[in-house]
């Protein structure tokens, strides 16, 4: 029986008189592969505000291992080893991929472990030729798979990744694939995703967000020809 | 009884003035989210200008009322086409560059007026209410303000250049994209936010003795009470000119007028802690 | 492709010494006195605006809160190491106090700028009125306006009679900048100094790192505040009086333009800015044709909009911080709020 790494007990979110997330319990096991999907709107980056601290909830609570995180700042929750990736690349354009990636391992590690921690990803995700140049003038493929370095380099145990395939070639989401499959190895990770076809190339589980509430939660292939799905979702796109 | 006439008339005279002080930098920051810091030398410029015409022979309120908010006006449209517009949506080099503006006007009016204390006589006189002493021309401040205000907001509800005024104010990308050029918007705001600080300029101007270096006692306390309004330009202006006109007055009859003006700018630090977006980023949302 | 710390630090000697030894030939030492004091305050706004993004409006009243604590704690004392070091760590609190206030506030540009001002305001407003018999600290009277005069200036530790002026008070205060100097390059190569550039470059990022931004710019913050207060020690030492000037705005505006003519995101540019541009207005008070402050105005605008960096980032690249670009902080927010939107 694995362990809970995260959950969610009647999380809530409101904004004036919309309820942007309405009452989620979400339960998620060490080194699960989650997507959360739904329309736009249907409240899947409110309740990825809110696990992150980016938005405190209006109720409900939010647990990791078990600790009440609750309110917790961004950085609090990014020190207990959670990786989080924003819908936006968020990097320093006037940094090199290096110190970037450095910047994030010496978190957790002094210096010269840094650096070395620093050397092997960039080798792993084959970012060896552009090291020393600034995110500032790479492209959006490069600049998302550096954030994802960036993330996997500090060694998380959970991590949080909102539309991390969005505006990516074919060949950089193939790429995007394989890290995160890696990821899976020591660390449950949660997708926020818009692109179908990233999803069934790589999910399992599935939790469908409509209006602010889960709708269902299931394999992909029964998420994928559930007919209420299908008329809240996917039913719009065809 | 007198007292607390004396005391209402006082309060209402510090809100009034903070108003004035501030319209013309809330304008321009509420249009074009510039701000202005050579505020304060506008306002300096509008006291030299209302001198140099009354000595001129003008009747000091046409001076102060009109030729004033005119050539200040002027000079701030100059100043716009050749520094401001280069820097739209630099909020911090705007700031710097007009700092530097600042120092050039005082420089500028110390070369021509020297560096000398002027000033003219307050043209109504002041009168006495029981044991107290009032000056007339406080009243005058007040009217002026109010006028102002009302002002202010006929043009932005009732007039269609105030209709495209509140559409920039509210999203500039979309009122350009409607078809209304931001450089002519941004061009007729200049120009209305320096002549409503040469207008306070002017209308203050009797009560103070003039240096160039004037400018710097009003451009804190204007960016104090802009800032602190948050993003409704009239809301904004009278709700912080009001907080901060009372917690000054009341300190100064209670201590002393230094600790008033310690107090003001207490205040306004505890305000924005308080309230980072200002007064109006949390009450009034959507208003004027 | 980093310069190794070594290099760094015998360049930085060698050219300091040469320097140290060929300027006196040139300019009277009285004067390059307080161009070094300048220089080191310049130095003090360069680390937390060009480093750590934090426009500070109110570094006057570190300065100024230094060169008071100097001048109280010297008539208290009688001598002037207790004083110097009193004059480091009172500002280093105040600023701790304040930036904590602000950061875990989590305010930004304007509003940073605006609470900066006016506590440098309130300071200025307060000691400007304390000229009565009542304002007093232990045996040291503030004095308003008129400031403190005749307050015991530097001698060698542990001998109040071997006082340190003239020529030697220029080379105290040179070598003093030298290894200031030196602090702030080994802070910027440090990971705090590296963590601090990241920062400023994207907080949001930082902060999903893990790291405890508000934490890490109040000590930057209060860095800054220590190095602008012993420039002001050094600086009361100098001119023997202190006085409310010290907290004026128009010195904020000053330290601010000396960063910008000399170059953000550069560890020399404050301080050439600010010798370079106090030498002119000193040269410019020698004559009367020009107002001065009308050319401080005219060079700010002037480098606002043509020379945005400043000189040193234009004319000597190899002299620049090897981490990270330097590059003005709104601009950098621009293009996320340009992205997010």
């Amino acid at each position: 029986m694995a362990e809970t790494v995260l959950e969610t007990h009647g999380l809530t979110m409101r904004f004036g008189g919309v309820t942007a997330s309405d009452n989620v319990n979400f339960s998620l096991k060490a080194r699960e592969l989650r997507c959360l999907i739904g329309p736009n709107g249907a409240g899947k980056s409110t309740f990825f505000k809110c696990v992150t601290g980016l938005l405190t909830p209006t109720e409900g609570q939010v647990f990791m291992r078990g600790q009440d995180v609750t309110g917790w700042q961004p950085h609090q929750i990014a020190s207990l080893g959670v990786g989080i990736k924003t819908q936006t690349p968020n990097v320093m354009d006037a940094l090199s991929v290096h110190e970037n990636i450095w910047l994030s391992a010496r978190r957790f590690h002094d210096a010269a472990e840094a650096k070395a921690r620093t050397d092997t990803i960039i080798d792993r995700l084959a970012l060896g030729g552009i090291a020393r140049t600034e995110l500032g003038q790479l492209a959006h493929g490069e600049r998302q798979r550096v954030e994802l370095g960036l993330v996997a380099v500090a060694d998380p145990w959970l991590v949080l990744l909102d539309e991390p395939a969005a505006g990516m070639s074919a060949q950089d989401v193939d790429r995007m694939t394989e890290i995160i499959h890696e990821l899976t190895r020591s660390a449950a990770v949660v997708i926020v995703e818009h692109d179908m076809q990233f999803i069934r190339s790589i999910a399992e589980t599935v939790t469908v967000f409509h209006q602010g509430a889960v709708l269902m939660e299931d394999h992909v292939d029964h998420v994928m020809s559930d007919p209420t799905v299908r008329a809240v979702y996917l039913g719009k796109k065809a | 009884m007198d007292l607390s006439f004396v005391i209402a008339v006082e309060v209402l005279y510090a809100v009034a003035s903070l108003v004035l002080i501030s319209a013309g930098l809330a304008v321009v920051f509420g249009m074009m989210k510039v701000i202005n810091l050579a505020h304060g030398e506008f306002m300096m410029l509008g006291g030299y200008t209302t001198i140099t015409a009354v000595g001129l022979g003008v009747n000091v309120f046409i001076a102060m009322l009109v030729i004033a908010p005119l050539v200040v006006g002027l000079i701030g449209l100059i100043v716009e086409r050749l520094v401001i517009r280069h820097l739209y949506g630099r909020l911090v080099d705007t700031m710097l560059a007009t700092w530097g503006l600042s120092l050039v006007f005082i420089g500028l009016a110390t070369m021509i007026f020297g560096n000398t204390t002027t000033g003219i006589s307050t043209p109504i006189p002041g009168f006495a209410v029981g044991d107290y002493q009032i000056s007339g021309y406080n009243f005058f401040i007040i009217v002026v303000a109010v006028v102002l205000v009302i002002a202010m907001l006929a043009v932005l509800r009732g007039t269609r250049a105030g209709l495209i005024a509140r559409g920039t104010m509210q999203r500039a990308d979309m009122a350009a994209a409607l078809g209304y050029s931001p450089d002519r918007i941004y061009m007729a705001t200049f120009f209305c936010g320096s002549a409503l600080s040469g207008l306070a300029g002017a209308v203050l101007a009797p009560l103070v003795g003039l240096v160039p270096t004037s400018g710097g006692a009003y451009i804190a306390k204007a960016f104090i009470t802009v800032i602190a309004g948050g993003p409704s330009l009239i809301a904004g202006l009278l709700s912080s000119a009001t907080s901060f006109g009372v917690v000054n007055q009341v300190f100064t009859f209670a201590i002393s007028p230094v600790i008033g003006e310690v107090a003001l700018l207490v205040a306004a630090v505890i305000l924005l802690r308080l309230m980072p977006q200002g007064i109006t980023g949390r009450f009034f949302k959507g208003k004027l | 492709m980093e310069r190794s710390l070594g290099k760094d630090i015998t360049a930085t000697l060698i050219v300091s010494a040469l320097l140290i030894w060929l300027l006196p030939m040139m300019v009277a030492t009285y004067t390059l006195t307080v161009l070094v004091i300048y220089g080191m305050l310049g130095l003090s706004l360069g680390l937390i605006w060009g480093f750590g993004g934090i426009l500070c409006f109110g570094q006057a009243a570190f300065f100024g809160l230094g060169a008071y604590t100097y001048a109280i704690a010297a008539i208290n004392f009688g001598e002037s190491t207790v004083p110097m070091l009193l004059a480091v760590l009172v500002p280093l609190i105040f600023a701790a106090v304040l930036g904590a206030l602000m950061f875990y506030g989590r305010l930004t540009d304007v509003y940073l700028g605006v609470i900066t001002l006016v506590v440098t305001l309130i300071l200025f407003k307060f000691v400007n009125s304390t000229a009565g018999p009542q304002y007093v600290i232990g045996n040291a009277r503030l004095g308003g306006y008129n400031g403190i005069p005749g307050f015991q200036t530097l001698n060698v530790p542990g001998n109040p009679d071997a006082y340190i002026w003239g020529d030697p008070y220029f080379y105290f205060c040179a070598v003093t900048l030298v290894i200031v100097f030196l602090l702030v390059t080994w802070l910027l190569r440090s990971s705090f100094g590296r963590v601090a550039i990241g920062i400023r470059e994207n907080e949001t990022r930082m902060a999903l790192m893990g790291y405890d931004v508000a934490a890490r710019k109040t000590v930057l913050f209060a860095i800054g505040a220590a190095i602008a207060g012993l420039a002001g020690a050094l600086f009361a030492n100098w001119g023997e009086i202190v006085t409310p000037g010290l907290f004026s705005l128009g010195q904020s505006a000053e330290i601010i333009i000396w960063c910008i003519v000399g170059g953000l995101g550069t560890r020399l540019g404050p301080i050439l800015g600010a010798a370079g541009l106090a030498y002119l207005k000193f040269m410019l008070g020698q004559q009367s044709l020009i107002d001065n402050t009308l050319i401080t105005g005219l060079i700010l605008v002037l480098f606002v909009l043509f020379l945005p960096k400043g000189l040193v980032p234009a004319v000597a690249a190899p002299w620049k911080a090897s981490f990270g670009r330097a590059r003005r902080r709104p601009h950098a927010r621009q293009r996320r709020k340009a992205r997010h939107g």
